[in-house]
């Protein structure tokens, strides 16, 4: 290899190391990953990624937030958080009637719900780098939308940690996770009251740094 | 509608719900598109569509977005799909070392109804239980 040729090579190694990795958070509707985006936006920029609610697919476009620098142990990882809608396989807009929505808003809102659902998916297809998979960890994790996007995950030979949220309920259940994805490390934490985020932070340099 | 399929003798419409078993042989010739509208014709016409092979990977997710495409909310009804899956859960089979051994998704028989019609009652390591609902 030539000088000029080394020299290339090492400036665009340099780039590529620094750019920011895009890390994906999936899951299904309503397990807090927009309140996981925003706590780890907020803790390391002071800014939010977008608004949370209990009503499902708040989220229905993917959001972006750049450059998130994360310091752990003397070092720091460079990532690109995308917080992306729920993924389900089905959309019915009069389960947002049950919201006190008008059915024009329900109407619309399921529309853009499909679209964003749409886009998470060739999202997973094309255009991450590593998967945050978020679960609630009150609800049973063994589900066919669950068990098909780890799948997906894996098919891509994508990076994944799985993060069992709203540990702070009492009817929160790690090990069920653990147990229906034994073949990925599970962390626990609840993102609205900020438990556990230490080694949620670890993980993440550990798995995308 | 799967209540009304003609019977064989081309007159008399038969009340019940229309089961489309398809074999691995039938999926085994058509592209990804081609197995995905297949599948979404069926569950359209409100039929239970079962594959003796499941989808891999990538076709379950173009599966996914091409329902979401079809979700019209103020159009004929369609709300989307419901599916199931044997082997249900994602082991290390369908990891390198699977595929090199050619276990794991490759052998899923798969389930899959409209989601206003079908309902899993139960699901564990050996039984699905569903419930399909008539319009």
């Amino acid at each position: 290899m030539g000088l000029l040729t080394s020299i290339r090579s090492s400036i665009s190694k340099l780039f590529a190391a620094s750019e920011p990795r895009r890390i994906g958070i999936y899951g299904p509707p309503n397990a807090g990953k927009t309140t996981l985006a925003n706590r780890i936006a907020r803790d390391w920029t002071g800014d939010a990624v977008g608004p949370e609610s209990h009503v499902p697919h708040e989220t229905r476009r993917a959001r972006r937030k750049e450059n998130v620098e994360i310091k752990r142990n003397g070092s720091s990882v460079n990532i690109d958080i995308v917080d992306t809608p729920g993924v389900t396989t089905k959309v019915d807009y009069t389960e947002f009637l049950e919201h006190d929505m008008a059915e024009d808003d329900a109407i619309r809102r399921s529309r853009e719900a499909t679209e964003g659902v749409a886009e998470a998916m060739h999202w997973l297809r094309e255009d991450v780098d590593g998967v945050i998979y978020v679960l609630d960890a009150t609800t049973d994790p063994f589900t066919q939308v669950n068990t098909m996007l780890i799948g997906i995950i894996e098919s891509q030979d994508l990076p994944v940690l799985i993060f069992a949220n709203k540990i702070d309920l009492e009817d929160a259940s790690v090990q069920r996770i653990r147990n229906a994805f034994p073949q990925h490390e599970t962390v626990p934490l609840s993102a609205l009251e900020g438990d556990n985020m230490d080694e949620v932070y670890d993980k993440i340099a550990e798995y995308f740094g | 509608m799967a209540e009304l399929t003609t019977g064989d003798d081309g007159n008399a419409p038969l009340d019940g719900v229309q089961i489309d078993l398809i074999s691995t042989e039938r999926m085994e010739g058509l592209r990804t598109m081609e197995k995905i509208h297949l599948i979404l014709d069926g569950v359209r016409d409100g039929n239970i569509v079962i594959l003796e092979r499941g989808l891999d990977p990538d076709e379950e997710s173009k599966l996914i977005e091409v329902t979401m495409g079809e979700i019209q909310p103020d159009g004929d009804g369609f709300t989307g799909i419901e599916i199931e899956t044997y082997p249900g859960g994602t082991r290390n089979e369908s990891g390198l070392l699977g595929r090199v051994l050619g276990r794991g998704e490759q052998s899923k028989l798969t389930v899959i109804g409209p989601a206003n019609r079908i309902e899993t009652l139960h699901k564990d390591e050996n039984l699905i239980r569903t419930l399909i609902r008539r319009r």
